[in-house]
């Protein structure tokens, strides 16, 4: 989501981090960790890279904040970030673990709260997205696991009258030199009296226990018995539950409200208007949820739409093929732009490509709740974007930051919709709970409130120019790219959009892989009055579709093999991509060369998010849909932490990507207003949507671990258009696939 | 409002709500049992999946006052019947979750199908989950889980 920092800084930045402990009387070592964060500003500052948001050194710290050794021997590990599925609740905690030669059985992880510790450490916030859980926070597990390791072995050598360096540690037992042996909960009270090491020696690869190994999920049984509490799930005592009237129409303010039936419904305790981040609706609290809706459907509003310009779908699309015939803010420029205009016509192709808006519709509806209190508040959210969501509830309740007791809850999902830098949901939800003063009240999006709600992918336009030479390969390259910008008016704007160009919405294009001397790419931002928010991969999601139809559409007119062409025009310096096409063009030869009549190879590669992705897919057409019979994906991750969960991402991330290859994978608008409801007419991948099998192939690689979340979800679409193409003789450059 | 006396899971249990309260809302805000997800509201998902007299049913849109005397079994109690257990650690064993939100109805619709047809073909499959969504798009394990769970289902029986 957000553009990486390199590795080298990573690096740089963990050693500047430092631990804290704390003894607490429960008899348990706690460990903390918090990094030198005015050092690191300056340091990222002086390397010219992107700077974070600003943010405050940590004040607060939770005693346990992330470690906690229990008297009965379990080792209890925060995550500082929310779990949604890419399975980070389960990652981190293994390379703490391993380091620390924690037994894996006892441990258990939990989400941590919203606190300053807890943030990011190359962000700043507490956060996630750009594929960073593991990315950013390898290092610091693992020094965290070391040094907890280190104070309990010095707490043994102590007890013994030896050295650390004559002991030894196994699944959470140290091992002294006269066969003596203590566990590490017998240890931990002594050991929180020793000094956090300033340094630490980390295990190499060799020594890796967990780390590298195929590990199962810690939540894998409390997600297939019902008993895993989502947000959504929360009952407090005394709780409410409220929904909200939205206007129909972005920005649009309730003139008057008729509530005269929907108080009549049994169960309703209140209906009042409130203000949104745009606009203003109508709250419905009531006793359970089926009331607040049935009331709310009976709700009678008049909304003013004076002043506000109700976007349509078909009015933006003339707007943005018109400017995308005009040169925007250059994002790229290589060689001679005019170059292009010296080529022959019968040398050019000239390609113009339409993508919808797209919401992310995770499953687990958004919710919030929040407890006000007067002097105090608590909230329970699965948020991408703690830090953001618990300052906005405090600003509406009146509060400081950390008067709000921020609760990190297991999300159904998210892909980026739980990551709103305006935090609509939890102003809303602290709004209503303000009101409710002292009692607990849970907001509910319906499936209707979010299909509708807005912060969808936004729509984009691309045209793109291409001279080609007599060997077949592309010599200019003309695009335009126009979409609106997702960063303008956030607080990611002054580091991610410089010269009117927001780098997420060129990503995957601006900076390809491709060598093509004469190369410009440039963009234009339109204002449009429908809220856009990143959808897992960001700018690849249309950028990686149009570079990878396009080099796969020259590779077919220079009658090249898919694989080889791509090899061929990849910069040398491309080395993720160009391993991961060798070890394409192995895994899938057994397959790729004997697809049966009416089946037809689809191929693509595409880097994002550090992390280099090939992928190959046996394609026919059934029911004028395509069919997707296997799909073979290599992956240059880096270190693959947990090449188990590594392997599930690409597996099942591809569907997400499929979302925008259905025949109702879009959203439109008609006169401002939003014309799908439900799954109804915004259908995503389904069972028989998706690949029925995918073999995902990991390179080997000691380099540091780079995203997975995000990676496999651009290079599906691309691949499965490439192999209809094969199979219709046509080019496929309007998204939805409505018709083949 | 009115009285209901429902059988869940086995157990006798009774809830005075507005007669078109959907089961799902029932379950999960009256019964406090929330292992049976709400996803859309209009049968499109799945996520609220639960047995109706042996039926897979999408809880989200039958109102309490049509349930009657049929037991209904939630994935909370799915467990205790050999299919359902057979599915359950299929599913653990398969790593198949990832953000877990739709699983329990996934693992109720697969329970249905393989009670129905021991040996579900891929198009079986398809046609039996073909209304429950994953938006983490856990597919190809889903298909993966019920090919075990049925082996393993077979290989017991024999």
């Amino acid at each position: 989501m957000i553009a990486s920092l390199r590795a080298k800084d990573r690096a740089e930045l963990n050693r500047r981090g430092f631990l804290r402990v704390s003894f607490a009387a429960a008899g348990g070592l706690f460990v903390s960790l918090y990094l030198d964060r005015e050092a690191t500003h300056t340091a990222l500052a002086q390397e010219g890279n992107p700077q974070p948001p600003p943010q405050q050194s940590p004040k607060n710290f939770p005693p346990d904040a992330f470690v906690n050794i229990r008297p009965d021997g379990k080792i209890v590990i925060q995550v500082n970030r929310l779990e949604f599925g890419q399975g980070v609740h389960t990652g981190l905690p293994l390379v703490l673990a391993d380091e620390m030669d924690a037994d894996w059985n006892n441990v258990i992880a939990q989400l941590a709260p919203a606190a300053d510790v807890y943030k990011d450490p190359l962000f700043g916030i507490q956060m996630v997205g750009g594929s960073g859980s593991i990315a950013h926070s390898f290092q610091q597990y693992r020094e965290l696991g070391a040094k907890t390791r280190a104070m309990l072995v010095a707490a043994a050598a102590d007890r013994w009258q030896t050295t650390p360096d004559k002991c030894r540690t196994e699944a959470g037992v140290v091992h002294g030199p006269a066969g003596q042996s203590a566990t590490y909960a017998e240890l931990a009270g002594e050991a929180a009296r020793k000094p956090v090491p300033a340094s630490v020696r980390l295990k190499n690869s060799s020594e890796f226990r967990l780390v590298g190994k195929r590990v199962k999920r810690l939540d894998r049984s409390a997600k297939c018995d019902g008993s895993l509490k989502f947000g959504l799930d929360l009952d407090l005592p005394g709780m409410k539950v409220a929904v909200v009237a939205h206007p129909p129409v972005f920005g649009a303010r309730v003139k008057n409200i008729n509530d005269e039936e929907a108080r009549n419904v049994p169960g309703v305790l209140n209906i009042f208007e409130i203000p949104l981040a745009k606009g203003t609706g109508v709250a419905v609290v009531a006793e359970r949820f089926w009331a607040a809706k049935q009331a709310r459907s009976l709700l009678q509003i008049d909304w003013d739409l004076a002043g506000i310009e109700p976007a349509d779908s078909a009015e933006l699309w003339t707007t943005y093929r018109q400017l995308g015939r005009t040169p925007g803010n250059m994002a790229a420029t290589q060689g001679d732009p005019a170059a292009i205009d010296k080529i022959a016509p019968s040398n050019r192709l000239v390609a113009e490509y339409e993508f919808p808006f797209l919401a992310h519709s995770p499953m687990e509806p958004l919710n919030t709740t929040v407890r006000f209190d007067g002097e105090r508040a608590e909230a329970w959210a699965g948020s991408q974007f703690q830090t953001f969501d618990q300052a906005a509830i405090a600003e509406v309740l009146g509060l400081k930051p950390e008067q709000v007791t921020f609760h990190t809850e297991m999300a159904g999902g998210g892909f980026g919709r739980r990551a709103v830098t305006d935090s609509h949901v939890q102003r809303e939800a602290a709004t209503i709970a303000k009101r409710l003063r002292g009692t607990p009240v849970k907001l509910v999006w319906t499936r209707e409130d979010d299909v509708q709600g807005g912060y969808y992918r936004p729509m984009h336009f691309h045209r793109v120019e291409i001279g080609v030479e007599a060997d077949g390969l592309p010599t200019a390259w003309r695009h335009v790219v126009v979409g609106q910008s997702l960063l303008a008016d956030t607080p990611f704007a002054s580091f991610l959009i410089k010269n009117g160009v927001d780098q997420t919405a060129v990503e995957g294009a601006a900076d390809t892989h491709y060598a093509i001397p004469n190369f410009h790419v440039s963009v234009h931002h339109p204002k449009v009055n429908v809220p856009v928010l990143w959808w897992r991969s960001v700018g690849h999601t249309h950028t990686a579709f149009v570079m990878e139809t396009l080099i796969d559409e020259l590779a077919t007119r220079a009658r090249m093999d898919p694989i080889a062409y791509r090899r061929k025009l990849l910069k040398p310096e491309a080395k993720k991509l160009l391993r991961v096409l060798d070890v394409l063009d192995q895994a899938s030869a057994g397959w790729r060369n004997k697809l049966v009549r009416g089946h037809a190879l689809g191929v693509s590669c595409h880097e994002c998010f550090g992390t280099g992705v090939a992928c190959a897919v046996d394609v026919s057409i059934e029911n004028k849909r395509p069919k997707i019979h296997r799909a073979t994906i290599a992956v240059d991750c880096g270190l693959a932490v947990n090449p188990l969960s590594v392997e599930s991402q690409f597996q099942a991330g591809l569907s997400f990507g499929l979302t925008q290859l259905m025949a109702k994978g879009a959203i439109t608008l008609k006169n401002g207003r939003v014309e799908q409801r439900n799954f109804d007419g915004y259908a995503p991948p389904y069972i028989m949507d998706a690949p029925a099998a995918v073999d995902v192939h990991i390179v080997p690689s000691t380099e540091a671990p780079t995203g997975c979340g995000e990676p496999p979800v651009p290079v599906i679409s691309p691949a499965v258009v490439n192999a209809l193409a094969r199979l219709t003789g046509k080019r496929y450059r309007t998204l939805p696939l409505t018709s083949i | 409002m009115a009285t209901y006396k429902l059988n869940v899971n086995g157990q006798p249990r009774e809830v005075t709500v507005d007669p078109s309260t959907p089961l799902l809302w029932v379950l999960r805000e009256d019964l406090k049992m929330t292992g049976t997800k709400f996803g859309c509201g209009i049968s499109a998902c799945g996520a609220c999946t639960v047995h109706l007299d042996g039926i897979a049913t999408r809880s989200c849109i039958v109102p309490i006052s049509h349930v009657g005397d049929r037991p209904i079994t939630t994935i909370e109690g799915i467990g205790s019947d050999a299919v359902g257990r057979a599915v359950q650690s299929a599913w653990v064993e398969t790593d198949v979750v990832q953000c877990g939100y739709c699983q329990s109805g996934q693992i109720m619709a697969a329970v249905a199908l393989l009670k129905a047809t021991s040996k579900p073909t891929d198009e079986n499959i398809e046609e039996s989950m073909g209304g429950n969504l994953c938006r983490c798009g856990t597919y190809p394990r889903i298909r993966q889980a019920i090919k075990t769970a049925a082996a393993q289902l077979t290989k017991g029986a024999a």
